[in-house]
């Protein structure tokens, strides 16, 4: 509904007034007149027609005369007007990258997650005033700057499916490294994952994000026993959802068919190969290859040397450890102990795992290391 | 809508190019003013001519050199008759500072 206002009205603050009202009026009038057929588009034509009033009512600004051409639904004619879908519209006008990055993610969760503003303030752990403040920020720059309210043109659009997709991710990232008492910020970014594959149904990348937050939220019940943090390999499997990661393959599916080769899908799937009872690591190294390839991110070939080596192959897996240039990340020097240690060189591991030890950052990490040092 | 877009570029850029490259840089620079949508611009002369000026207490102080001392100079501008942003920021990744080492800023002009 506020898709179809914006769009409608060319106005966020007023479009989130009149959807306001609209509920205001609606909570008067459905208990004393019945509930009408069509709520939702009941809802829309009401709010339409008070921003229109408040329009006319300030008329003083000449721009917004273009608006008032529009003629007024009546409620006759409701059964026949079709409101318009425009969600896809509001959502690439939230993830303009001309907005900030965290703007970007409060709009779209304000306007197409319908969180309120004190809860997305809660959720990224600022205050009410200040996420305000980012958000009306931003939204006056899309109306002083000209931030279009469409869907990009054809060769725009892989760049900007990208940052929209990048928004949601980001979102999902952040409940899923924080899966606390906030806001199920992981669970939003999946239903927003949704939506966007139901707008945008060709494009592979979309149902590859889909696919791979679904496989990976579906094992979330597993991934911490109390504060520890478990590894893939120690899960237990029967906490996993079962149903979650079917409908994350079915995503994957769909985009592979659709031709996707692109990061997500290539990381859904990973997750999915990742999620079978006996995993293929030998296909797994392969496609972190591939991801490694696209990306040139040397996280991304640490990771497929952990593939490499899980496949049976340990002293290739070292080798490619020991080409990357990433000597101060933990997680490089905790894989090239483990690695040494697996190859019987004892000294040299503990070396690295006591390089990984210095390099950790949080408590549970710190332990866990301390335990593979005492244990060689 | 208008659009500024303020060209902030490397000192130097177009006499580091050989000669053919910047020949084919200016028909560049032509073009996007030639351009229908192009509604006025300049060219400044190199940072080395400019003069600051502030007022202090009815002071005129007067300073050699640019205003901001960073590693691009604001070079010149365009402004633009464009439908949105989407727009401008195409036209404006076709200034060819752009990609030589420096940055374009688009501001929307204020309308009266």
């Amino acid at each position: 509904m506020l898709a179809s206002l914006v769009g409608f009205l060319g106005d966020f603050d007023l479009a989130e007034e009149a959807a306001q009202e609209a509920f205001a009026v609606a909570a008067e009038r459905w208990p004393r007149d019945g509930v009408p057929a069509n709520p939702g588009a009941w809802l829309t034509v009401t709010a339409r027609n008070r921003a229109i009033d408040r329009i006319r009512r300030e008329r003083t600004l000449a721009e917004k005369a273009r608006q008032l051409e529009v003629p007024e639904t009546t409620m006759d004619e409701l059964d026949d007007t079709v409101i318009e879908d425009e969600r896809l519209e509001l959502i690439f006008t939230c993830c303009h990258p001309a907005l900030a990055l965290e703007a970007q993610v409060g709009l779209t969760l304000r306007a197409l997650g319908g969180l309120t503003t004190e809860e997305i303030a809660r959720a990224f752990l600022v205050s009410e005033e200040a996420m305000k403040r980012r958000l009306s920020r931003a939204k006056a720059k899309i109306k002083a700057t000209g931030i279009p309210f469409a869907v990009p043109a054809e060769h725009l659009l892989p760049d900007r499916v990208d940052a929209v997709l990048a928004v949601v991710y980001l979102i999902y990232n952040e409940g899923y490294s924080d899966p606390s008492t906030r806001i199920d910020l992981a669970g939003e970014a999946i239903r927003l994952g949704r939506v966007l594959a139901a707008l945008m149904p060709d494009e592979p990348e979309v149902h590859g994000l889909l696919a791979l937050m679904q496989i990976q939220h579906a094992r979330r019940e597993a991934r911490f026993s109390g504060d520890e943090l478990v590894l893939l390999e120690d899960q237990d499997q029967s906490l996993w959802d079962a149903e979650e990661i079917a409908a994350g393959r079915i995503a994957l599916e769909r985009a592979l068919a659709l031709r996707g080769r692109g990061p997500y899908v290539l990381q859904a799937a990973i997750s999915s190969l990742q999620a079978e009872e006996r995993i293929d690591w030998i296909e797994v190294a392969a496609l972190y290859g591939q991801l490694a390839q696209i990306t040139h991110s040397p996280v991304v070939e640490l990771n497929r040397a952990v593939a490499v080596a899980q496949a049976g192959a340990t002293e290739q897996a070292l080798e490619i450890v020991e080409r990357l240039d990433l000597d101060d990340y933990q997680y490089l020097q905790s894989t090239r102990g483990e690695l040494l240690r697996r190859l019987g060189r004892t000294v040299e591991a503990r070396a690295a795992y006591e390089l990984a030890l210095k390099l950790a950052s949080s408590e549970p990490e710190r332990r866990f290391l301390a335990r593979r040092i005492a244990d060689l | 809508m208008k659009y500024a877009m303020l060209i902030h570029e490397k000192p130097g850029y177009i006499q580091a190019l050989a000669e053919d490259e910047q020949k084919a840089v200016f028909a560049e620079y032509m073009a996007l003013s030639e351009d229908p949508r192009a509604r006025g611009g300049a060219q400044l002369q190199p940072i080395e001519t400019a003069t600051t000026v502030r007022v202090q207490g009815g002071q005129t102080l007067t300073t050699d050199g640019p205003y901001a001392d960073t590693k691009e100079a604001f070079g010149g501008y365009y402004v633009f008759e464009a439908d949105d942003l989407d727009e401008a920021i195409e036209l404006a990744a076709r200034i060819p500072a752009a990609r030589l080492g420096g940055a374009i800023e688009v501001r929307p002009l204020v309308e009266r």
